[in-house]
C-alpha cells in the first residue's frame, strides 16, 4: 500500500486537464482487488523513481511543479503490465501440468515448461476464461467474451514432447457415433469396456473389438496410459482414405515460386536476390524426417504483364522459358517437368535461376498481373493433383488488363469517415472467388510484396488471407537494408512446419457452441474451418457461445480436431483437447480470466468489425464492453468501498492499458504517415496473431541495457522511463529499436557501437558491429534471441535521442499520449473509470 | 502451215497455253452449241530456261481500264513512237526510253517469238530483296517413331533453304507453342491455349511484336520494317539453335487416356501461323508448312471429337448430314485461307496418318493459298522424306522452283470475255470489261491471286465468246488473249511474265470442219474434267455425273466416271480431297495420267509397249508397270512371279530374265524420280493383295460375268460389277441417238 504521490519531477498527463470529476483519490492499491492479492512486491527501484535524467516532458517542462500535482495521478500507483510480468515469472517455476481443469496457465511472457496430462498445452490453446458462466445470462452479465486462441501446429520448445501420432488401423480413428468427437480422455469407458460415452454430446458408442480393452477398478481402461488418446490434451491420428480429397491418398505438395521481374522488380534487387537465395533455400524443403530428402516438389514461374513458365525436367540440358501471354484465360502450358524434384533436376534449376536476373535485366516493363498469377499457380496444383503452397514476389499494383486487375483508390480523405469501411474491403470481387477455388484445391498463397507505391494490399491480401498463408510487406525495398529481413523470412517460411488442405472442426460439450472464428481461413459452412495451408504460427481464434446450460460438475470440454495433409503427403487428424471448469458465481470467472488472450480476442473482433462499421463505433464498442465486463465485477465481485474508487479485478487489471493499445492502433486510430496498405496489412497481420505475438504487438517490450548479466528487467513503455544516460532496445514482433540516449556514457557507445561520440553513431545500421566485449555480445545474443522468438524476422533500427527516426520509435511509446490522438494510459484509465461508474449509477 | 497437233504442242512448249479450240467460232450462239467452252489450261510459270529476263518495266496501255502490256500482236507506228493496243485499240505514245526504236531496232518485247516474256522489276536501293519466309508448324501428337523421322527431315530441310531465308517453328498438341529463335542459355516459347482462336492484333499483342508506332516517321525516310524478328529469322543465324530445338522436340507430353485420342489444336496452331505472318510479313511471300500427324480434335477447327469410338466422318455420314464438326471446321480453315492469301501466303499441308486428318476440312488452306497437300501413311515412309526434299528442288539458278504471291491477270479482246479460273487460286474480285457475267469456277473476276506456283501449277481459264451471232468476224480476224502473271521469285525479285497470244476466228457455220480440225481433245478432256471435279466439290455427286453423262465424250469420260476425282466409293473425304486438290494444279499431262493411267508391258515378245488399260492386257507372260500418277505399280504375271519365285533370275543363263524383271523397275524409278508428290511405290504380283490397285484400274472388258463368253487364254477376269467399257459405249450410242430424234 503507497501512501499519497512521490514527489512528481515532471511527467504530465497533459497539464490542461481539469480535476478528475468523481476521481476520489490515488488508486486504491492491491489490497481492493476482488482476489485475494499478493503481497505487495516493492516495486524495482528503476520502476518506482524517475530516473533524474529522464527527458522532460516538453508540455510539463514548463509548467511549476506544485501547481500541476494537484491534479496529477502517480503513474507508478496504477497497474504497471510490467510488475504483472515479473510476478507471474517469478511465481511460476514448476514446470505447469495441464492435468487440472480450469487452471490458467501462467502469461505468455513467463517461460515456462508445459506437461500435457490431458488437455492442451496453452502452447496449442488459450482460453480467455478458465472458468466459464454455467448460463448465458451470466455470460450476457459479465460480458467476458468466451473465446479460444487455438495454434494447432504450434512449435514445442525442444524440452516438450511432440503430439504423439496414433493409428487406429484400417477403420479410421475411433469417433462418438453421434457427434463424431474423436477418441479422448473425456469418453468415459462403462459396461466393462465394451462401450464408451461420449463427454461431447453423451452418446454411447460401441467400442471396436479391435480396440477394447478391459478397465480397472476406477473404471479406467488398463491400457490408459499407453494410449496417447486416452491421456493426452494434444496428440495425432493417422487418417484413413476415407478422410482424403475424392477418396484418394493424397500426393505430396508442391511450392511454386511465382517471381515479378518488371522493373522495378528487377531493378530493386528483389529479382536476384530471390534467385540467389533459391538455390541455397532448396534444400531446406520442409520434410518429416530430417534424414530423408524433402518429396516437395517445386516449380517456378516469373511474371509482369505476361507470365513465364519454366520447364526444368532433369533430362534437359538447359531449362525452357514457355512464355503465356494470353493471360485472359489463365492455363499451365506444360505438364511434365514444370514441378520435380529439387535433388534431380539441381542442374537445370541452378541453371534457371542464374538466367532469370540476367535475362530481365533490361526490362522495360513495369505493367503487372496478379489474378493470372495466383491462377497459374492454382492451375499448376490442379494438373499435378496435389496441394501446395504458391511464393508469390510482388511490386506493385496490377494495372495491366487482366482479371483481377486493380485501380488506385487510396484516399486519406475517407479515413475517420463512414466510407472508411471500404478502403479495407477489396475494391473487386474477383480474388473471392479465386481464393474459394484455390481453398478446394489445397493451394496456400504466401505473398511477399516489395511495394513503392499503393498496391492496395486490402485486395491482394485476400487470397493469401483466405488460403490461410502469410503476407509479408517490405515498402521501399532496397537490397543493402532489407535483404537481410526479407531473407530470413523466407527462408523461415520456406522451412516452417506446415500442413495442407487442412478443415478444422472445434466441438464442444452440449452447452456451449464455437459460433465465431477469426483467422486466415475460408468457411464454406458455420462449422468447419478450411485452410488451404496451415503453418506453425497461425492462430485461429474461436469465440463461444451458450445454447443451453453448463454444469459446474462436469465443467466445458472443447476438442478441436484438424484434419491436414503432412508436407511429407501423409494425411493427418491433430486434436487438441481442452477442459475448463464452469461456474455459477462471477466471482469465479473474475478469478480465472487471461487478460492477454481477450486482448487476443478484442483486437481480432474489432479489426475485423472495420470491414463493417465506422473505426469510431468500433473503438466505442470495444471501451464500452470492457466498461461493462469492469462494471459488472465491481458491482457483483468487489467488497463495498466508495463509489470514486476504482477497483479491478486482479487478472484484469491490466485490461485497460492494453485495451488502450489496440484503441490506438494504427488499424483504428491511425497517425497521418501511416499509409492505407500499412493498416490493411496490420489488420490481416493481427488476425491471425497468438497471444505471445500479439502482446507484443500492442504492448512492446522496451529493455533498458545497461549491464551485461542477466536479461534486464523490462521497463514500461514509457518516455518518462526512457533515461538520457541509457540505451534502451524495443521489440514488437515487427521492429526492433536500439534507442540511444543523447547522454550515454561513452563507455557503453563505445562498448555497443565501438565509437566514444554519439554523433559518430550511423542510423542507417541495420546490425550492431560485431565487437570484441562481453557487453557488445550479450547484446547481440539478447537481439539474436528476440528475432528467434518471433515468426517474422526484425529489422534493427538505431534511434539516436532527438533524431528525426524518434518519431517512429515514440510510436511504440504506448502508455504516452500518441501523435494520432490516442490517449495515455492514465487518461485513458480515468475515461474507463468514468464510463465504469456511468454503468454503476 | 503446220498441222494442228503440232501448233498445239509449239504454243504449249512457248506459252504454256492450251486452248480447248484453236479456231474460236466466231458467235455465241455457236460457241454454246459447241458444248465444249472455249477455254485454256495455262501454266504460268511452265520452265523457260531459254527466257532472257528482261530487265526493265513493261509498258502499259494508257487506257485506265485496259493496261495491257505492249505485246508482239500490237500495231506500231515507228514513225509517230506510236503503238496501237490489241485489246482496247487505245493509240499510245511509247515512253521515251524507246526513243530509239525502229522497224530494225525493236524491243523484245515486240518479237513474234517472245509471245511469252518475263519483266524483272527494278527495285530502288532503299527496297531490298524480300526474303523468303518458311514457317513450319510441327504437330508433336504422333509416335516417336515417326516424330523422330520429321524432326530429321525438318533438320534436313535446314540445309536446303538459302541462308538468308527466314524460319519459324510452331509445335502443337494440346497446346500450341510458338518458339523464339536464337536464345542462349534457355530456350523460350509462347504457349497458347488450343481451344481460342486470336485474332492477328490480339496475337501480335500477346507475341510481343507491336512495333513502336511513334517513331513510324513519313516520307522515303521512314523506317524500314524490320526483316526479322524474334521468331522468324535467318537461316544462317539461327541453324544450330533451330537444329538443336527440333532434336530436342518432344511428344506431346500431356497423357491420353485409354480410349481417347491425343488433344490435338491444329486449328488454332494454323490461325497462329497464319496470325504471326500477317503480322510481321504482310505480303511477301511465305510458306506455312504444316506437318500433320492426325485429325484437329479440339478448338476451332477440330475434325473429330477426342473420344475413339467415334469414328472421323466418312462419306456416308457426310451424305446422311451426320458430320458435326465439318462445316464449322471448314469454314474455320476457309476463313484461315482467305487471310493467308490475302498476304501472299502460302499454307502446304503434309498429313502423315493411317486415318484421316481432316484434309477434307482443309483443303481450301491448300486450294486457295496454291500451296502442297501431301498425303502418306507415316512420316517415316520415303513417300514423306522425298516429297518434303522435292519441295526444296532448285533450278540451274540455284533458286527454288517456287513463286510467292503471284497475281494471275487476263486480258482479252473485246470480242470473248473470261468467265472464271479453276485452279489452286482465289480471285481478287476485280472487276472490268473483260469479265463475263456468267461465271465457271471462280469467276467474276480477271485478277486471281495465286500464293504459290511452281512450273508445273496449271490453271484452267474459261471464256465466253461475246460476239452476238450476226455480228461479223472481228477486226483482224483473230482474238487475243493476255495473260499477265506477276509474282515474287524465289530469288526474292518482284517479276512479270506476260504470254499474249491469240486464235483465229471461224464461223461456225461456213468453217466447221476448220473449228472442228482445231479441237484439243486432250485440253478439253480435262478442262471438263476441271470443271466437273469443281462442281462435284460444290454440287451433289449423282447430278455432277448426270451432267457428264449429258455433255460427253467417249474412253476418256468413261475413266473419269470412275476416277477417285467423281466417284467417293472406296475413298474417304480426305482421299478425295487429296486426289482433287493434285488434279487441279497438275499440268495436262499428269492431269491427263490421273484420269486415265498409263500401262506398259514388258515381255520376252518385244521391246516394252504402252497396252490398253484393260484386263486383256494382263497376260501371265508380262510384267505390266501401271503410272497412276498416285501410283505406280508393277505388277508381274502369273508366270513370271513363278518364274521370279523359282530364282532364274539368280542363274546367270537366265540373264534375260533379271534384264527383264530390272526393266520396268528403271522405268519406275525414273518416274518416281520427277514426280512430285512422290508416288506410291507398288511391287506386286499376280494373286498380290496389292494387285487390286491395277484391277480396279483396268477396264473390267472380262468379269465373272461374262469371262466363259471370252476366250479363256486372253487376260484376267475381274470381280466387279462395274459396267465395262464395252456396255458404257453401247449405252452411250443409244442415247447419242435417241437424244439426237
Amino acid at each position: 500500500m503507497q501512501g499519497g504521490y512521490p514527489p512528481q519531477q515532471n511527467g504530465a498527463f497533459g497539464q490542461v486537464r481539469g480535476p478528475q470529476p468523481g476521481y476520489a483519490g490515488p488508486y486504491p492499491g492491491q489490497s481492493n482487488y476482488g482476489a485475494p492479492a499478493p503481497a505487495p512486491a516493492p516495486a524495482p527501484p528503476a520502476q518506482k523513481r524517475l530516473d533524474p535524467d529522464a527527458i522532460p516532458s516538453p508540455q510539463a517542462s514548463d509548467l511549476p511543479a506544485v501547481q500541476k500535482s494537484r491534479h496529477r495521478i502517480d503513474p507508478d500507483a496504477i497497474p504497471s503490465p510490467i510488475q504483472v510480468i515479473e510476478d507471474d515469472k517469478a511465481k511460476s517455476t514448476e514446470p505447469f501440468t495441464t492435468g487440472v481443469r480450469g487452471q490458467a496457465p501462467p502469461l505468455v511472457t513467463t517461460n515456462f515448461q508445459v506437461k500435457d496430462q490431458g488437455n492442451a498445452s496453452p502452447r496449442f490453446i488459450r482460453c480467455t476464461a478458465y472458468n466459464m458462466p454455467c448460463t448465458s445470462d451470466m455470460a450476457k452479465q459479465s460480458q467476458v467474451p468466451l473465446a479460444a486462441v487455438i495454434k494447432p501446429l504450434a512449435t514445442l520448445p525442444p524440452d516438450e514432447t511432440p503430439p504423439y501420432l496414433v493409428d487406429h488401423g484400417e477403420g479410421g480413428p475411433i469417433r462418438c457415433n453421434r457427434c463424431k468427437a474423436y477418441m479422448c480422455p473425456y469418453m468415459q469407458f462403462i459396461e466393462g469396456g465394451r462401450r464408451f460415452q461420449c463427454g461431447f454430446c453423451s452418446c454411447v458408442t460401441e467400442v471396436p473389438p479391435h480396440y477394447f480393452q478391459h478397465l480397472d477398478h476406477t473404471g479406467k481402461r488398463v491400457d490408459c496410459y499407453d494410449r496417447p488418446e486416452l491421456s493426452l490434451g494434444s496428440y495425432e491420428f493417422l487418417a484413413t482414405v476415407d478422410y482424403c480429397k475424392n477418396n484418394k491418398l493424397p500426393q505430396p505438395p508442391a511450392f511454386i515460386f511465382l517471381i515479378d521481374v518488371s522493373y522495378n522488380a528487377v531493378k530493386s534487387g528483389m529479382v536476384s536476390i530471390v534467385c540467389q537465395e533459391l538455390k541455397t533455400l532448396l534444400d531446406y524443403l520442409p520434410r518429416e524426417n530430417p534424414d530423408v530428402d524433402s518429396v516437395v516438389r517445386v516449380g517456378f514461374v516469373t511474371y509482369n504483364k505476361v507470365l513465364h513458365f519454366y520447364n526444368v525436367k532433369s533430362s534437359l540440358a538447359q531449362p525452357q522459358m514457355l512464355v503465356v501471354s494470353d493471360v485472359s484465360d489463365m492455363f499451365v502450358p506444360l505438364l511434365d517437368g514444370f514441378l520435380v524434384n529439387v535433388n534431380e533436376s539441381r542442374m537445370v534449376i541452378e541453371s534457371l535461376l542464374d538466367q532469370i536476373p540476367e535475362m530481365f535485366a533490361d526490362t522495360r516493363e513495369t505493367e503487372t498481373v496478379f489474378g493470372p498469377v495466383i491462377q497459374a499457380g492454382l492451375e499448376a496444383l490442379k494438373a499435378a493433383d496435389c496441394a501446395g503452397k504458391l511464393f508469390i514476389f510482388h511490386t506493385s499494383l496490377p494495372i495491366a488488363e487482366a482479371p483481377g486487375k486493380l485501380k488506385n483508390r487510396e484516399d486519406k480523405k475517407l479515413i475517420g469517415t463512414d466510407k472508411e469501411k471500404s478502403l479495407f474491403q477489396p475494391q473487386v470481387g474477383f480474388y473471392g472467388s479465386l481464393a474459394k477455388e484455390c481453398v478446394a484445391q489445397g493451394c496456400c498463397v504466401d505473398l511477399f510484396l516489395f511495394p513503392n507505391q499503393y498496391v492496395d494490399v486490402a485486395t491482394l491480401g485476400v487470397v493469401p488471407v483466405s488460403t490461410g498463408g502469410s503476407i509479408y510487406k517490405y515498402t521501399y525495398f532496397q537490397a543493402q537494408t532489407d535483404r537481410e529481413r526479407f531473407l530470413n523470412d523466407l527462408r523461415r517460411n520456406v522451412q516452417k512446419k506446415v500442413g495442407f488442405d487442412a478443415v478444422m472442426r472445434v466441438r464442444t460439450s452440449t452447452g456451449i457452441r464455437a459460433t465465431d472464428f477469426f483467422g486466415s481461413f475460408y468457411m464454406s459452412n458455420t462449422t468447419d474451418v478450411e485452410l488451404a495451408g496451415l503453418d506453425c504460427d497461425k492462430t485461429i481464434t474461436v469465440e463461444f457461445r451458450h445454447d443451453d446450460k453448463l454444469s459446474e460438475e462436469t465443467g466445458a470440454l472443447m476438442q478441436c480436431a484438424v484434419l491436414y495433409t503432412s508436407c511429407s503427403g501423409q494425411r493427418r487428424l491433430r486434436i487438441h483437447n481442452m477442459a475448463v471448469n464452469c461456474c455459477s458465481q462471477l466471482a469465479d470467472l473474475y478469478r480465472n480470466c487471461e487478460t492477454d488472450t481477450i486482448i487476443n480476442f478484442f483486437s481480432k473482433y474489432a479489426f475485423r468489425s472495420v470491414l463493417t462499421s465506422p473505426t469510431k463505433t468500433v473503438r466505442d464498442s470495444l471501451v464500452n464492453q470492457c466498461a461493462q465486463i469492469l462494471a459488472c465485477y465491481r458491482k457483483n465481485c468487489a467488497s463495498p468501498s466508495s463509489a470514486g474508487q476504482l477497483i479491478l479485478p486482479e487478472c484484469m487489471k491490466l485490461l485497460p492499458v492494453y485495451l488502450n493499445c489496440v484503441l490506438k492502433s494504427d488499424v483504428l486510430l491511425p497517425g497521418a504517415d501511416v499509409s492505407l496498405d500499412d493498416r490493411a496489412y496490420l489488420r490481416q497481420l493481427i488476425s491471425c496473431m497468438d497471444v505471445t505475438e500479439s502482446h507484443v504487438f500492442f504492448y512492446p517490450r522496451l529493455l533498458p541495457i545497461s549491464t551485461c548479466d542477466a536479461l534486464p528487467v523490462a521497463v514500461r513503455d514509457s518516455e518518462e522511463r526512457l533515461s538520457k544516460g541509457g540505451v534502451y532496445l524495443l521489440e514488437t514482433g515487427l521492429h526492433l529499436f536500439l534507442w540511444v540516449g543523447a547522454n550515454a556514457q561513452q563507455e557503453l557507445l563505445i562498448n555497443v557501437f565501438g565509437t566514444p561520440s554519439f554523433s559518430q553513431i550511423d542510423p542507417n545500421m541495420t546490425s550492431l558491429p560485431v565487437l570484441d566485449n562481453p557487453f557488445s555480445q550479450r547484446l547481440r545474443e539478447i537481439i539474436d534471441s528476440f528475432r528467434a522468438q518471433r515468426s517474422r524476422y526484425m529489422k534493427l533500427m538505431v534511434v539516436k535521442q532527438e533524431d528525426k527516426a524518434e518519431l517512429i520509435f515514440r510510436h511504440f511509446l504506448v502508455e504516452d499520449k500518441s501523435a494520432s490522438g490516442g490517449a495515455s494510459y492514465v487518461d485513458f484509465l480515468c475515461h474507463m473509470h468514468k464510463e465504469i461508474r456511468q454503468l454503476l449509477s | 502451215m503446220a498441222t494442228f497437233p503440232e501448233y498445239i504442242a509449239q504454243n504449249e512448249e512457248r506459252d504454256g497455253v492450251r486452248f480447248s479450240w484453236n479456231v474460236w467460232p466466231s458467235s455465241r450462239l455457236e460457241a454454246t452449241r459447241m458444248v465444249v467452252p472455249v477455254a485454256a489450261l495455262f501454266t504460268p510459270l511452265k520452265e523457260r530456261p531459254d527466257l532472257p529476263p528482261i530487265q526493265y518495266e513493261p509498258v502499259l496501255c494508257s487506257r485506265a481500264t485496259c493496261r495491257a502490256v505492249l505485246n508482239p500482236l500490237c500495231q506500231v507506228d515507228y514513225r509517230a513512237k506510236l503503238w496501237a493496243c490489241n485489246f482496247c485499240y487505245q493509240r499510245n505514245q511509247f515512253p521515251p526510253t524507246y526513243a530509239g526504236i525502229s522497224e530494225v531496232n525493236q524491243p523484245a518485247e515486240l518479237l513474234p517469238q517472245f509471245s511469252t516474256i518475263e519483266y524483272v522489276v527494278q527495285r530502288g536501293p532503299q527496297m531490298p530483296l524480300m526474303p523468303l519466309v518458311f514457317l513450319y508448324v510441327v504437330d508433336t501428337c504422333m509416335e516417336d517413331e515417326d516424330l523422330q523421322a520429321l524432326k530429321e527431315s525438318l533438320q534436313m530441310s535446314l540445309s536446303l533453304l538459302p541462308p538468308t531465308a527466314l524460319v519459324g517453328l510452331i509445335t502443337f498438341g494440346r497446346m500450341v507453342q510458338v518458339h523464339e529463335l536464337g536464345c542462349e542459355g534457355i530456350s523460350k516459347s509462347y504457349v497458347f491455349r488450343g481451344t481460342k482462336d486470336l485474332s492477328a492484333k490480339q496475337l501480335q499483342e500477346m507475341l510481343g511484336l507491336t512495333k513502336p508506332s511513334a517513331s513510324q516517321g513519313r516520307g522515303p525516310q521512314a523506317a524500314q520494317p524490320p526483316l526479322s524478328n524474334r521468331f522468324l529469322q535467318p537461316v544462317q543465324k539461327i541453324d544450330m539453335n533451330l537444329t538443336d530445338l527440333l532434336g530436342e522436340l518432344q511428344r506431346d507430353p500431356w497423357p491420353v487416356t485409354q480410349g481417347k485420342r491425343p488433344l490435338r489444336s491444329l486449328g488454332v496452331a494454323m490461325s497462329i501461323a497464319v496470325g504471326l505472318l500477317e503480322c510481321t510479313f504482310p505480303n511477301t511471300g511465305a510458306r506455312i508448312m504444316t506437318f500433320v500427324g492426325g485429325p484437329a480434335t479440339q478448338g476451332p477447327g477440330m475434325v473429330v471429337g477426342d473420344e475413339l469410338k467415334t469414328p472421323i466422318r466418312s462419306w456416308h455420314d457426310i451424305e446422311k448430314d451426320n458430320a458435326k464438326f465439318m462445316k464449322k471446321a471448314t469454314k474455320h480453315y476457309e476463313a484461315l485461307a482467305g487471310r493467308a492469301s490475302s498476304n501472299g501466303h502460302i499454307i502446304d499441308i503434309y498429313a502423315c496418318a493411317l486415318d484421316q486428318t481432316g484434309l477434307l476440312e482443309m483443303k481450301c488452306c491448300a486450294n486457295h493459298t496454291g500451296g502442297y497437300m501431301v498425303m502418306a501413311d507415316s512420316f517415316n515412309t520415303s513417300l514423306f522424306k522425298q516429297t518434303f526434299q522435292r519441295v526444296f528442288t532448285k533450278d540451274v539458278q540455284g533458286s527454288f522452283k517456287m513463286a510467292f504471291a503471284a497475281t494471275l491477270e487476263i486480258k482479252t479482246s473485246r470480242e470473248i470475255k473470261v468467265s472464271g479460273a479453276i485452279g489452286p487460286c482465289v480471285s481478287l474480285n476485280a472487276k472490268g470489261p473483260c469479265v463475263s457475267e456468267n461465271e465457271i469456277g471462280t469467276g467474276g473476276t480477271c485478277q486471281w491471286k495465286v500464293c504459290g506456283l511452281d512450273p508445273s501449277t496449271t490453271l484452267a481459264l474459261y471464256f465466253e465468246v461475246v460476239n452476238q451471232h450476226n455480228a461479223p468476224i472481228p477486226q483482224g480476224g483473230r482474238g487475243a488473249v493476255q495473260f499477265v502473271t506477276q509474282y515474287q521469285h524465289a530469288s526474292g525479285q518482284r517479276r512479270i511474265r506476260v504470254t499474249t497470244t491469240a486464235r483465229n476466228w471461224a464461223d461456225a457455220q461456213t468453217q466447221i470442219q476448220s473449228i472442228a480440225a482445231s479441237f484439243d481433245q486432250e485440253a478439253a478432256a480435262i478442262l471438263m474434267a476441271r470443271l466437273a471435279v469443281y462442281r462435284a466439290e460444290t454440287e451433289e455427286g449423282p447430278d455432277v455425273l448426270r451432267w457428264l453423262d449429258r455433255q460427253l465424250i467417249r474412253l476418256f469420260m468413261f475413266h473419269l466416271r470412275r476416277s477417285p476425282f467423281l466417284q467417293v466409293f472406296n475413298n474417304s473425304p480426305d482421299e478425295s480431297s487429296y486426289y482433287r486438290h493434285q488434279f487441279n494444279r497438275q499440268d495436262l499431262t499428269q492431269a491427263l495420267i490421273m484420269i486415265q493411267p498409263v500401262l506398259y508391258a514388258y515381255s520376252f515378245n518385244g521391246p516394252p509397249e504402252p497396252v490398253l488399260l484393260d484386263s486383256s492386257s494382263i497376260l501371265p507372260d508380262r510384267i505390266l508397270l501401271m503410272d497412276t500418277f498416285f501410283q505406280i505399280l508393277i505388277y508381274h504375271g502369273e508366270t513370271v512371279s513363278q518364274w521370279r519365285k523359282a530364282g532364274y533370275q539368280e542363274m546367270p543363263e537366265y540373264e534375260n530374265f533379271r534384264h527383264l524383271l530390272q526393266a520396268p523397275v528403271d522405268d519406275a524409278q525414273e518416274l518416281l524420280h520427277t514426280r512430285f508428290p512422290m508416288p506410291r511405290y507398288i511391287d506386286t504380283e499376280h494373286g498380290g493383295s496389292q494387285a487390286r490397285f491395277l484391277l480396279s484400274k483396268v477396264n473390267p472388258s472380262q468379269t465373272h460375268n461374262n469371262m466363259y463368253a471370252w476366250g479363256q487364254e486372253s487376260g484376267a477376269p475381274i470381280l466387279t460389277d462395274d459396267v465395262s467399257l464395252q456396255v458404257f459405249m453401247d449405252h452411250l450410242k443409244k442415247l447419242a441417238v435417241s437424244s439426237a430424234a
